[in-house]
This record gives structure tokens, C-alpha cells and sequence, in this order.
């Protein structure tokens, strides 16, 4: 396979930028790995996240929550707590000032307070403001509540039992119609072909259940943020969030008040990974501010944090392969059940990616897929990067090694044989018409060299010395090497890039160019919610490219311009990053029109030349000069603010899952290198090689950040991360980072990264979302590297010591 | 109770503090001093890393009495506080023992003038300007922590293996970077440092 951009396939509908439209050779535009604009600020620590908002006179918020999964509420007292000294007020249910009292991203199944029933452990039922926030705390604690336990929905079979007890009596939204049970928040089934009659044709099948943990996201910087209530009755609302105009829409029909007198603001993020796209403080911060008048800061603290938002789906999937003898893949039949939780958040789009993307980056003509996502009294799970693709990929990666064990051949190589490509026609009855190098991408992992083995030792004057922090246990110092075994592994993933299924996923923004103090200076305003990724450092450069200035100031974002879509899905530097690059193309045609009206008649060049906007100047694609910047515009101004949206899709049929649902794909491989010390079942891992295709890294240096924390994430999963729920009471064991592990420095190795920019030409610049597959195959590469090393099955994630050891 | 602190060169107070309070708590709230992060108030993630006395510590498990009369630095003094070791140490060398900050030294430091620094014209640390050009800052709820840790490490140790730097920093959780940019950010500040000795 080349490298060389792949001929398109499709047509690509008008206005679609999809060319580097000039010029490209401006400093700090795309393709280099210019430095965050936000980057002083965040290393002196002036940035300013939702957390470190303050505001005179301003009261804390807390929240009272549930201390049991399912209950009816019988009473609750709050006589104590508003007694004491310095709380300004306590709110329930009963207080909520609208019609409405529900909210959710899809389903408005949620409760802004519980309303005489609790559905899982931690969910709000009262809010308390006060002059400390431990004041706060101890009078949330002086309420008392009553409750009278229900029986719980833990699983699949408590959920679809004849007598279960229905987690949401009395269903109307618009998945109940299709569902085989009301404990079922959605369901998709994926048919094509006839698995049944592939399977005779099989020589080889293989099966396997699987279990996927509940992973959380652990951004560092917890729910938090300021409501400040104004003069109109209206509210100032300083959050981090992922999607503000999301948000909002859920917002103003609890707060009873119109859009327009919410006034969003964007803080600083400290990370999302999905956590922050259901609402969590924002409602009740303003409830809080309503009520007493007064800025209201609400800050979980890590405790809080693992209550006060969604986690990624636990899942369990059953998987069965075929494939003739020379390898290839006959037959894939699959059933995947995810767990929803107590409230529906993103449970049907993390379906809709699981049966969509099931089969993983395979060609496999007959399928029959299933993936449903239960309502339970678990806690509520919805979008984490790379839902419902990642457990999927999870289970057919180990399924592709157990299928190369049975046919004895190289896991890499049957991979490889039945690797999608570009034209494939995948289970949706989609084609997909971009570059798709699976079979490269695995090649390149797998050609890179092996890291040496033994590297604990070191040599010295005495000879060689054992350096424990190279070996399982680490510090520890459990092992100097006895017991320790090597293992390989490889996995590759299959991600949709953007929000799928018809959904009307567009973006907006806003470019304003003038000249200040004889300079040319571009504005990019947009809603996007900077989480992190370096949303804000690619629109700079965008503009630098499409503008020819080096001047681009980014204006904070907030609901005065219009919505930017939610930083999720790998989408945004393709979405809001299509967008500014639209409005660019418009503020670069009004410029030169401007150009023309006023100097056209000095050069003939302005009315026959290709004209491009340069370094400040109009030059036209000779390199003739004809005007600077500073000359066209004068102290005249240039704004516009448009809308971009990238190709429509179609939503999956209900029956049998066909339809043009995703709009772009996303491909990563990964080869894990472990060490297990298989006496005390630690695990190290060596390396955690990924190659992955990017269509074009528009900051080189921001794709490999992207790529590295996606991989880190995604071992996480495989060796340590998972909230454990009792299953005989629904309660969080592990909310905290003592209980709850994630990578630290010392667990995570080596990520060399190797990137392929095979462009997508429907995209802006070619460009592929990244953010998210670099997640899906992480995990599958360390499962069966361990497997590797140890020979055991392990049909589980995360892997902990005592399934290796069997103790 | 009252609580006096020299922060970042700086003496400050503190009225009508609850016992309970931490360190952390009073620098972000009391002080305006929120660039030391609350991630976890358990001493787990490192985010709220400040030097008391010179010596690192997690500043959500101090209590806020415990820093009366002593000495603090915070990432917002942390060019200040690197400026003067230079001064102090040119080179940073760490032969016969002397590496690190005295108490007596930090004790003698002045910072520099209020104001004097803005978000574009500030003076970075060496350890600051590395993770920005390093890629190191993603998020950066956890880069305060982390700058002040490295810091300390480099003060201490100005040419640390990647074990010694993985030791040293395994105190600090990042879930954005997958550490390998917070890694090539402490190797380039050192290899910064050794090219500024010779």
C-alpha cells in the first residue's frame, strides 16, 4: 500500500471545503506544531478553571446525595439544616421553580432532584448554599431522609425477570416503541446476509464471552463552576463543559427562563473525555443563585466527581467467529449488552456505535448483531471517548487471536487477510469511501523493533545491577526478575469520527478581521468547548492559513455566538474546525472585494489574477503584491458568522441496522510489549506502540498528545481502572483515587507513535478525527499481550493480579 | 485563627481560618493565590504540589496551621523562585551537597515586583517554557503540580535518568498526555540546563 492520497470514491456535495485554498505557506498555519495559545497562562497558573471562579459576596453550593440505589423517598426534613448558622438555603424537588423537572442529552429522564423515588447510589436529592463550603457540607448533613428500599436492577436478567420492577414507569420516549422490555433503553439489531448458512461453510468457529469494566473518565479538574444571578432575573453561568449550547437547551425550560437571559461562559477545562457532556452543577448552582440572590461556586471534590457524572458502559459481550481454513473470516454473530444505568444519558448512541461498529475493521459479508442497553439501578453511564466502539473492540480483538490459535496462524496475518480497505462495504450497508490502511497500519507495528529484553539490568563496575523500577512491582521491589515472562500483542480499531445516525451535526463561527495599529488581526470566535485537546491552537492556525495573517486572537467561548456541537466524538477539529475555515473563505472573498472596489483600478491583476491574502498582503498566485491588508480594509471591519455541517448521515434501520450512519472513520493500531511477573500476577507494560492514519495532522505535535492519552487511557482499562459496584447493593465501592487507579508516570511506558496522513477528501484539509481510536485498540493489544506472556484466556478487563495468579 | 505565610517571597495573612482548612484551601481562597489545583484532597494526584521549606508536599494534607511563619512556593512564584536560584547557584551544580534551595536562602529571597508580569510577557521558568514547547500541557489542570515537582527534581538532580524522572513525577497524575510530552518536557529543561552550564 502507498502512502499517496487514495482516488476518491463519492461525490462530495458543494461547499465542502476540502483543498488547503491558499496560502498554505503562511507561519503558524496548518501542518505545524505551533504551541497552545493558552499555554503561558496554564504553566503560571493564571489560567482560570470553572474552579478558580470568585466573586464578591459569593456562597457555596452542595449537594445531598443518595446514599441508597433504589428507594422510595418517604420524607425528608430539612428544618436542621436551614437553622444553621451561615446557610442561606436548602433545596429540594419541591422547590424546583418550572414545569419542567427532568432534563437529559436525548431522553429528559433525569431528575434535577429526586422526586419521591432515588434510582441509584449518589443521585441528587437536596442542595445546600452557605458562607463556607463546610458549612455547606454539615448541613447537607443534618437532613434527614427517609427511605423505603426497593428491589434492584442490577443486571440483564434482574431487568428483563417477568416480575422485575420497572426502573421508569410509564416510558414515552421514542425508543420504548422498538424495545422488547421497558428495562431496555434501546436496542439495534445489524443483519445482513445469512450468518447461519455462512456458519456451514465455516472450518473453524470460535466463541467467547466477554466482560468489559465500568472505566471513568478521571479528568483532573473536578464539576465545578459560578452562577451569578443579574439584574434581568437572568443568570451568568461560568462552567467547563463540553457543549455549551447543549447545556443551555436543558437548562432554561428547569430554570423557567429563556435562553437569551442564560448567559454561558466557558471556563477553563480541566479535561472532559465524555464526563462532561451531561449536565452536572449547572442547574443546581443556578437554583442556588436564584433563590438566595447571590453568586452561588459549586466544586465537587473527587469523591463528588465519580457521582456526579456518567461512566463509560460495562458490557458484556458474546461473540461468535468463522473462518475457512486458509483464514478467512465466513461469519461474525454477536450479542452485546451494555449497561446503562439508572438514567439514559448517551445509552443509545453508545448502542448505535456498538452494533454499527461491531464487527470491528474486518470484511465479513454475513452478520448478526445485537446490542441493547439496559436501565438499571447502576450507576448512569453514557459517553466516554470511543463509546460502545471500545468494549466492542475489546471482544473481537480477542476473538481475532483466539481464531488465529485455531488455525495456527500468525494473529498479525489473519488480521491483515481480512482487513477492510477502502470500497468496503461494511455490515450498515455502508461503503466506505476514504483511505482505510488496516492491513498498513498493522504492518507498521509490527515491523518496529522489539524493546530489549531484561532491561531491568544494568551494567556496572561490580558488574550488573537490578533497577526494580523497570520490572513488575516496581518500587515495591517484588521481583529482581524471578518469575517475570514477556509477552506480544496486537489489536487494531474501528471508530466513527462525528456524531452519527441523521443527527444534524454542524458547527458555527464567527471571523472578524481589521487592522490594529497597521497590523491585520484575525477573531475567531466560537462556542467550542476547549477541554484540553488544542481546539483553540488549531483554529489559530486555520486562520493564519486561510487569512495570510499572523495575528489570531481566539475569543472565549460562550452562548453569544452560535452552537459549536459538543467536543466529543472526534469531531471537533473537523466540525468547528470546517467551520472557521468556512467563515475564513467568506471574510477572505469580502476582503478582496473590498481589495477590488478600492483598488481595482490601479492594477489589472485585481480583476484577473487568482488573488490570495498573504503574510498581510493581497498577492496574486504569481507572487505579485498588490495591496497590503492594512490598505484594503482601513479601519473598515470584516465579521461574519456562518454555519458549517459536514455530509449528512442516515439513521441505522431499526430492524435491520442498514443505512449511511457514520460520516467518516478512524483507524489505530497498537502492538503492546508486557512483562508479567506471573508469581504475583503484576503486569508491566514495555512498550505501547501505535500507528495510526490522521488524513492530516493539522499540529503534529497536538496528534501525538491526542494519540498518547488515548493509548494511556485505554491501558488504564486493561490492568487497573474499573469502579466496582456491589452487586448486592448498587453502591460504589471505589470512589476515590486511593480505590480507583489510574496510569500513574510510572505504569505508563514508551508510546512511540507513527502517523500516516492518508487524506479523506471529503474532509476539511483531508483531515480524520483522531481523538478517540487510539483508545479502542489500546486495551485489546495489552489483553493479549498478557495472554501472550501467560498463556491464559482472560475474557476480562482490567486484568487484575488474581486472574493471573488463579489465587 | 490568623495564619501567616511567607508565599512566594511574599508575607501573607489569613483571618478567621477554620481549623480544618487546608494549606491548599487557603492559598486558592483566601490568599488568590488558585493556580495549586484540587483534584482529589487525598494527597493521590499531586495537582495541589507546593514546596513548603523547599520540600514538596501535596498542600490539600497540610493543614493550614502547620504552614504558620514558613516558607511556600507556588507555581505562580515558581519564575521568581527559579530566577533567584540561579542567582544563588549559577549552574545548579550539585556537588558536595549543595544542591537545592537552603531554608536560609528561600528565607532571604525577595520576588519580584507585582504586576510586572503578564500573560504575554512573562518571564517563564526553564521547566515552564519546556512544557509548553514540549507539548507537556494538555488540559493543565495537573501542570502546576507537576511543574513544581519537576523543578525540585531538576534543583536536586540536573541530569535525571527517565526512571529518575518517572520516580519522581509518579506522585502527579495527568489523564491527557499519557506522560510521554510531561517526559520529553523535563528531559529538554534539563538538557536546557547542562547547555547553559557549559
Amino acid at each position: 500500500m502507498s502512502t499517496a492520497p487514495q482516488p476518491r470514491t463519492g461525490s462530495v456535495p458543494a461547499g465542502t471545503p476540502t483543498k488547503i485554498t491558499q496560502g498554505s505557506q503562511t507561519r503558524g498555519g496548518i501542518g505545524e506544531s505551533t504551541l497552545r495559545p493558552d499555554g503561558t497562562l496554564k504553566v503560571t497558573g493564571e489560567f482560570a478553571y470553572s474552579s478558580d471562579m470568585w466573586h464578591e459576596d459569593m456562597l457555596w453550593g452542595h449537594t445531598l446525595r443518595s446514599t441508597v440505589a433504589h428507594a422510595q423517598i418517604t420524607s425528608i426534613d430539612i428544618g436542621e439544616a436551614l437553622a444553621t448558622p451561615g446557610v442561606y438555603a436548602v433545596l429540594t424537588y419541591d422547590d424546583l421553580p418550572a414545569e419542567m423537572k427532568n432534563y437529559g442529552l436525548e431522553i429528559q429522564d433525569t431528575p434535577v432532584l429526586a422526586h419521591g423515588k432515588v434510582r441509584h447510589h449518589g443521585e441528587p436529592v437536596a442542595l445546600v448554599a452557605a458562607d463556607h463550603p463546610e458549612t455547606a457540607r454539615r448541613a447537607a448533613a443534618k437532613i434527614v431522609i427517609d427511605y423505603a428500599e426497593l428491589p434492584l436492577i442490577t443486571d440483564e436478567a434482574s431487568a428483563t425477570a417477568p416480575d422485575a420492577v420497572l426502573v421508569h414507569e410509564g416510558r414515552t420516549d421514542h425508543h420504548i416503541g422498538h424495545v422488547p422490555h421497558p428495562n431496555i433503553v434501546h436496542r439495534q439489531p445489524v443483519v445482513r446476509g445469512d450468518a447461519d448458512a455462512a456458519a456451514a461453510r465455516a472450518d473453524v468457529i470460535v466463541t467467547g464471552d466477554y466482560i468489559f469494566g465500568m472505566q471513568d473518565q478521571a479528568f483532573l479538574g473536578p464539576e465545578s463552576g459560578l452562577a451569578v444571578p443579574s439584574e434581568d432575573g437572568g443568570i451568568e453561568l461560568y462552567v467547563a463543559t463540553q457543549w455549551l449550547h447543549s447545556d443551555l437547551r436543558q437548562i432554561a425550560p428547569v430554570l423557567g427562563l429563556p435562553e437569551e437571559k442564560i448567559r454561558m461562559t466557558l471556563s477553563g477545562v480541566g479535561g472532559a473525555f465524555g464526563g462532561r457532556e451531561d449536565l452536572s452543577m449547572q442547574i443546581h448552582a443556578c437554583l442556588l443563585a436564584l433563590r438566595t440572590g447571590k453568586p452561588v461556586k459549586m466544586v465537587y471534590n473527587r469523591f463528588e466527581s465519580f457521582f456526579g457524572h456518567v461512566h463509560r458502559h460495562p458490557a458484556r459481550l458474546h461473540y461468535e467467529h468463522g473462518a475457512t481454513r486458509d483464514g478467512k473470516l465466513t461469519h461474525m454473530k454477536c450479542r452485546i449488552v451494555l449497561d446503562g444505568g439508572a438514567y439514559a444519558s448517551a445509552s443509545p448512541a453508545v448502542v448505535g456505535n456498538a452494533s454499527s461498529l461491531a464487527v470491528g475493521p474486518y470484511v465479513v459479508e454475513d452478520v448478526d448483531i445485537e446490542a441493547i442497553a439496559l436501565y438499571s439501578n447502576n450507576p448512569p453511564c453514557g459517553a466516554m471517548r470511543g463509546f460502545g466502539a471500545v468494549q466492542a473492540c475489546f471482544a473481537y480483538e480477542a476473538q481475532m487471536d483466539k481464531l488465529a490459535a485455531a488455525l495456527d496462524m500468525d494473529p498479525v496475518e489473519l488480521r491483515q487477510l481480512n482487513a477492510m480497505e477502502q470500497g468496503t462495504l461494511l455490515p450498515t450497508g455502508q461503503r466506505v469511501d476514504s483511505p482505510a490502511p488496516v492491513a498498513e497500519l498493522l504492518r507498521r507495528v509490527k515491523a518496529r523493533p522489539l524493546p530489549p529484553e531484561r532491561q531491568w539490568l544494568s551494567a556496572d563496575a561490580e558488574g550488573s545491577s537490578v533497577d526494580v523500577r523497570a520490572l513488575p512491582g516496581g518500587l515495591s521491589n517484588t521481583t529482581h526478575g524471578e518469575g517475570v515472562v514477556r509477552g506480544v500483542g496486537y489489536a487494531v480499531g474501528l471508530k466513527n469520527v462525528g456524531f452519527s445516525e441523521g443527527f444534524d451535526d454542524y458547527s458555527t463561527a464567527r471571523v472578524r478581521m481589521e487592522v490594529i495599529n497597521g497590523e491585520p488581526v484575525a477573531t475567531v470566535h466560537t462556542a467550542m468547548a476547549e477541554v484540553g485537546q488544542g481546539g483553540v491552537t488549531v483554529h489559530a492556525q486555520i486562520a493564519r492559513t486561510e487569512l495570510g495573517v499572523s495575528q489570531v486572537t481566539i475569543h472565549p467561548a460562550d452562548t453569544q455566538v452560535g452552537s459549536a456541537g459538543s467536543t466529543s466524538a472526534s469531531r471537533q477539529t473537523y466540525v468547528t474546525g470546517g467551520a472557521v475555515k468556512h467563515s475564513c473563505e467568506a471574510v477572505r472573498e469580502k476582503v478582496l472585494d473590498i481589495g477590488r472596489r478600492k483598488l481595482g483600478t490601479y492594477h489589472p491583476a485585481w480583476a484577473t489574477a487568482e488573488l490570495l491574502l498573504e503574510d498581510g498582503k493581497v498577492v496574486t498566485d504569481g507572487g505579485e503584491v498588490l495591496a497590503s491588508l492594512a490598505e484594503v480594509l482601513e479601519d473598515q471591519a470584516v465579521d461574519v458568522e456562518l454555519e458549517w455541517r459536514h455530509r449528512p448521515t442516515e439513521p441505522f434501520d431499526l430492524r435491520t441496522g442498514q443505512g449511511n450512519g457514520h460520516v467518516q472513520y478512524s483507524f489505530a493500531a497498537h502492538r503492546a510489549v508486557v512483562e508479567v511477573d506471573t508469581e504475583l500476577g503484576l503486569v508491566k507494560v514495555i512498550e505501547l506502540a501505535c500507528a495510526q492514519d490522521v488524513g492530516k495532522a493539522l499540529n503534529p505535535l497536538s496528534v501525538q498528545g491526542q494519540i498518547q492519552g488515548g493509548t494511556t487511557q485505554g491501558l488504564g482499562v486493561a490492568v487497573m481502572e474499573e469502579i466496582i459496584v456491589d452487586p448486592k447493593t448498587a453502591k460504589v465501592r471505589n470512589p476515590s483515587f486511593t480505590d480507583y487507579l489510574i496510569p500513574t508516570i510510572l505504569d505508563t511506558p514508551t508510546i512511540p507513535v507513527d502517523v500516516l496522513e492518508l487524506a479523506d477528501d471529503h474532509a476539511p484539509y483531508g483531515l480524520r478525527g483522531i481523538g478517540e481510536a487510539p483508545t479502542l485498540s489500546s486495551t485489546p493489544a495489552v489483553l493479549a499481550a498478557i495472554r501472550n506472556a501467560t498463556g491464559l484466556e482472560l475474557d476480562r478487563t482490567p486484568v487484575r493480579p488474581e486472574h493471573i495468579t488463579g489465587t | 485563627m490568623r495564619v501567616t505565610i511567607t508565599v512566594n517571597g511574599r508575607p501573607q495573612e489569613a483571618d478567621d481560618v477554620w481549623e480544618g482548612e487546608s494549606l491548599l484551601y487557603v492559598l486558592r481562597e483566601r490568599m488568590g493565590l488558585p493556580g495549586s489545583k484540587n483534584a482529589c484532597e487525598q494527597g493521590e494526584c499531586g495537582s495541589c504540589t507546593v514546596r513548603l521549606d523547599g520540600v514538596p508536599v501535596c498542600s490539600c494534607l497540610v493543614a493550614a496551621g502547620q504552614a504558620e511563619g514558613r516558607e511556600v512556593v507556588t507555581v505562580e512564584g515558581l519564575a521568581d523562585y527559579a530566577r533567584h536560584r540561579e542567582d544563588a547557584h549559577p549552574g545548579t551544580g550539585c556537588a558536595a551537597g549543595t544542591c537545592g534551595t537552603s531554608l536560609d536562602a528561600a528565607q532571604r529571597w525577595q520576588a519580584g515586583p507585582t504586576g510586572a508580569r503578564s500573560a504575554d510577557s512573562a518571564e517563564l521558568s526553564p521547566i515552564q517554557q519546556a512544557f509548553i514547547d514540549a507539548g507537556a500541557v494538555q488540559c493543565g489542570f495537573c501542570t502546576p503540580g507537576l511543574l513544581v515537582a519537576a523543578d525540585e527534581l531538576l534543583e536536586t538532580r540536573p541530569s535525571p535518568s527517565d526512571q529518575d524522572i518517572r520516580e519522581a513525577l509518579s506522585g502527579n497524575l495527568c489523564r491527557c498526555t499519557g506522560y510521554e510530552k510531561i517526559l520529553d518536557a523535563v528531559r529538554l529543561a534539563a538538557a536546557r540546563q547542562e547547555e547553559a552550564v557549559r
